[in-house]
């Protein structure tokens, strides 16, 4: 018995010491927006089966928790790529530079958030005015704010069909949140409001169901509930159009040309930001840029077309491209 | 004493305080008790298996179509002008399993068209291909039959998971079609072909002329050995005529052909599913020619994560837990036995070891995402640990399980009966030999037991390795504690969260796996606790 404690506890403090030497880095790592990791993923692997480079680690860690990660500093132990659902802030910008660190942007694509309900139901037609109608937790009825009262689409409108107002989504946790009540309730919300509560408040007796981060959960709730609607991201309804239908708002249906066009209201850029202090430090990263801005990855018949990720206008993407080659840091 | 009181006054004597009326009464409702108490702990034990059934059966049906995959087998050309026998690594690999593809379906000429034969085969096959030639398992020179991977689609296809099979039906009278410029007319005898436009949800123009679109069901003619797909219907004097594109020419290109012909009706519409009626075509073309065939998913089982859910496997996160459970219990089994032992036997009582027997119960209950942030300052931070490894993930969660053990250990030490140890030292042993020789070797099951607890708890966490970048993305099996890793939990997160159908399954199937990675564990400690075990 004495035996075996005391070689298991020298194990285990071989293995704690052996640690301390870190071997060298050679895998690039990117951290960040969830929203992104999809299409980053993707490039990713492309890019360790054909360069013969080592494949890139990808964290998840939202776009926030990426920044502060991306922002810490130069050196093997701070990622070489941060993914993000929205630009950089100032905020964030100074704390990067503060470091040392040049944030090099790229813009990657767009991506659409629908609301969208079973196929077995009615598609609906609706304007950003109804959305926030139907999902602030203030609204104003005859000038006066009060809190939301409606129960049914069709008090909304009566073009609405009759059914309990019931939106599956994400918690105030998640991007795709964020960017939802930016592009909608932000944009559809009346002064009064917007004096009273900012306008991103949503309504928290039922109408509005936090369904949790996971987009396949709310897919699956929609199935079984055809009177419910879910906000989630375009790719996810791209995926799963046999079951789903998008609603249309302000009269644009949510498709890949709407979106790509910029016609369809509810949509927005996604960035994947490098670190201009690790190329050439960190193996690959001037070929891993070189990857993602390709045509065969990011173009409209690329491999991320395919995952749902909605490219830029042509000359856009050519401008990106030439910048992040170039290497063009910001706020310098 | 109440009742003894209550029924002594009835006594007369004969009938004794057992054997009295109300007596029989209420030994009646006691053995009524506790036969419903039986009945009711046996329907508990009932509803628990009924509920692990539904769950088990559920998971395992959802996983099997995982376990299976379909490949397509093709003459593929290494001869070499194509790959070079010197360096073959170097060879263009894409272009060769295109080409290979390509030559299935010699009509396909436009640009659109060869990206949707292309996109029949996996886009992980060029580089499995490659592999395979450079490890020497295909052989070179000449052109090579080679089994590739089918892409997702096409594979949940063949599984019957896409679109549902729509068996071809005979059509009454005959079909005489012509093709020209790559789209066919179609002459029916038999005008029945316009009932079943109508029934796919055809709407008729002016004309009387019903149009199939991409929102109505498909409608996909067979003749010899072309298909055809209807686009359009409208009645003829001697029938029905039809505008059809081809989606499988006719024999020796020919441009005319006259006989019998099978319908196929596919329900859904074109627009709503994820695979067109050209791939439909297509993979029932490779499928009667004999060339795909399914078999074991050795990819899942063997290969690391990938986006393609094709390709994805669940080996790296198997390795990964693997290694980060090695760690967590070289750090925290030591660890946690000897705090035992010193706690329980060699310890004062005093107010220090209170504070701190307080502090180890008040640890177990924390929270393990507070575990991650910690491993975060510490290790990652202060100790410059790299991130994403399985030393650290490993560090981490034998910090968690750490309490568990001590209080699992210590109680079983407790058990140990003091004569043994009385009996120790009345011998002349000395304390350690006590604990060592005696005490340790009788606790050794219960240790066990409380082992394998922490470590089941530390195999399912996901929120702690979320601070310390093992939530990731990792395509490489890991070779060692300090590549990056991930582990299973976290597998089965990042899949269940994929938009792909596929990954739907695959999800399952890693959950699966990860039952059996835990059996297998508990089996291991079940071994050693039975060798362990003594009676006294």
């Amino acid at each position: 018995m004495n035996r075996i404690l005391v070689t298991t506890s020298a194990a285990a403090l071989a293995v704690a010491m052996s640690a301390g030497v870190a071997a060298a880095r050679d895998q690039i790592q990117i951290v960040g927006s969830s929203t992104v990791f999809p299409f980053t993923t993707a490039v990713a692997e492309r890019f360790g089966q054909g360069t013969g480079n080592q494949t890139p680690v990808v964290e998840s860690t939202g776009t926030g928790g990426g920044m502060k990660l991306f922002c810490a500093g130069i050196g093997e132990s701070h990622p070489d790529f941060t993914n993000a659902s929205r630009p950089i802030k100032d905020s964030e910008l100074e704390s990067c530079m503060a470091a040392g660190v040049t944030p090099v942007e790229i813009k990657v694509g767009f991506d659409g958030i629908v609301l969208a309900n079973s196929k077995t139901s009615e598609r609906v037609d609706l304007t950003k005015e109804q959305i926030f109608n139907a999902l602030a937790k203030n609204v104003v009825v005859d000038g006066a704010v009060v809190e939301n009262p409606y129960t049914n689409w069709s008090q909304i409108d009566s073009a609405l069909p009759d059914k309990e107002i019931e939106v599956l989504g994400p918690p105030p946790t998640s991007g795709t949140r964020d960017a939802f009540v930016e592009l909608v309730m932000e944009e559809a919300c009346p002064e009064a409001i917007e004096e009273a509560d900012g306008c991103t408040q949503v309504r928290e007796d039922g109408a509005y169901v936090e369904a949790g981060e996971n987009d396949n959960l709310i897919v699956q709730k929609l199935e079984a509930n055809p009177d419910a609607f879910g906000i989630f991201g375009f790719s996810f309804l791209d995926q799963n159009a046999d079951k789903l239908q998008g609603s249309t708002i302000g009269g644009v249906e949510p498709t890949f040309d709407n979106i790509a066009s910029g016609d369809y209201g509810v949509s927005r850029s996604l960035f994947v930001y490098a670190k201009k202090e690790h190329v050439g430090v960190i193996p690959g990263m001037a070929e891993f840029i070189k990857e993602y801005t390709s045509e065969a990855a990011w173009g409209p018949d690329g491999y991320l077309a395919d995952k749902g990720l909605i490219p830029l206008p042509e000359a856009d993407r050519a401008q990106q491209r030439e910048d992040a080659i170039a290497l063009k840091g910001m706020g310098s | 004493m109440s009742d003894l009181t209550s029924t002594a006054g009835e006594t007369d004597g004969r009938t004794g305080l057992h054997t009295s009326e109300a007596a029989k009464q209420r030994l009646g409702r006691r053995y009524r008790a506790e036969a419903r108490f039986k009945w009711l702990g046996a329907g508990a034990v009932a509803l628990a298996a009924l509920f692990l059934l539904i769950l088990l059966s559920t998971i395992v049906a959802q996983a099997l179509p995982a376990f299976r995959m379909n490949y397509v087998t093709l003459p593929v050309d290494l001869s070499a002008e194509r790959v070079d026998p010197a360096d073959p690594g170097a060879a263009n690999y894409d272009g060769i399993v295109n080409d290979a593809i390509l030559a299935q379906f010699p009509a396909v000429t436009g640009r659109q068209e060869r990206r949707l034969a292309r996109g029949l085969i996996s886009s992980g096959a060029p580089p499995l291909l490659r592999d395979r030639v450079v490890d020497g398992d295909v052989p070179l020179g000449g052109t090579v039959e080679v089994a590739l991977p089918l892409d997702d689609f096409a594979d949940l296809y063949l599984k019957g998971l896409l679109a549902e099979e729509g068996r071809v039906q005979r059509l009454a009278g005959t079909v005489r079609a012509t093709v020209e410029e790559g789209a066919a007319t179609l002459a029916f005898t038999d005008a029945a072909i316009l009932d079943r436009a109508r029934e796919a949800g055809a709407t008729a123009g002016e004309d009387g002329a019903l149009a199939l679109t991409a929102s109505t069901a498909s409608l996909l003619v067979r003749l010899d050995s072309g298909v055809f797909k209807l686009t359009g219907v409208a009645p003829a004097d001697d029938g029905a005529r039809a505008e059809a594109a081809v989606l499988r020419p006719l024999a020796d290109a020919a441009t005319a052909a006259d006989g019998e012909a099978g319908l196929r009706v596919i329900a859904t519409p074109e627009g709503q599913r994820k695979i067109t009626d050209q791939e439909v075509v297509w993979i029932d073309g490779l499928a009667e020619r004999g060339l795909t065939q399914t078999t074991w998913n050795t990819i899942f089982l063997s290969s690391g994560a990938s986006r393609e859910a094709e390709m994805a496997g669940i080996w790296g996160a198997v390795v990964g837990s693997a290694l980060t459970m090695l760690v967590t219990l070289a750090l925290s089994f030591p660890i946690g036995v000897a705090a035992a032992i010193y706690l329980e036997e060699f310890a004062p009582k005093n107010r220090l070891t209170g504070i701190i027997e307080v502090n180890i119960n008040n640890l177990a209950a924390v929270p393990s995402i507070v575990f991650g942030l910690l491993g975060l300052a510490v290790f990652l931070n202060w100790f410059n640990l790299p991130r994403s490894a399985p030393l650290v993930g490993g560090m981490v969660l034998a910090l968690m399980t750490l309490p568990t053990m001590i209080i699992a250990a210590r109680a079983a030490l407790r058990a140990v009966p003091p004569s043994i140890r009385e009996a120790a030292l009345g011998v002349g042993a000395s304390k350690v030999q006590t604990v060592f020789h005696h005490v340790l070797p009788l606790a050794m099951p219960g240790i066990l037991t409380g082992t394998i607890i922490g470590m089941a708890q530390a195999l399912g966490e996901t929120a702690p390795l979320l601070m310390i970048g093992m939530v990731a993305f990792i395509v490489d099996v890991p070779g060692g504690f300090t590549d990056p890793a991930t582990v299973l939990p976290v597998q089965i997160f990042m899949w269940a969260d994929f938009p792909e159908p596929a990954f739907q399954q695959k999800t399952s199937a890693a959950i699966l796996i990860l039952l059996a990675f835990l059996v297998l564990m508990n089996a291991i400690a079940v071994v050693l606790r039975k060798r362990f075990e003594r009676r006294w």
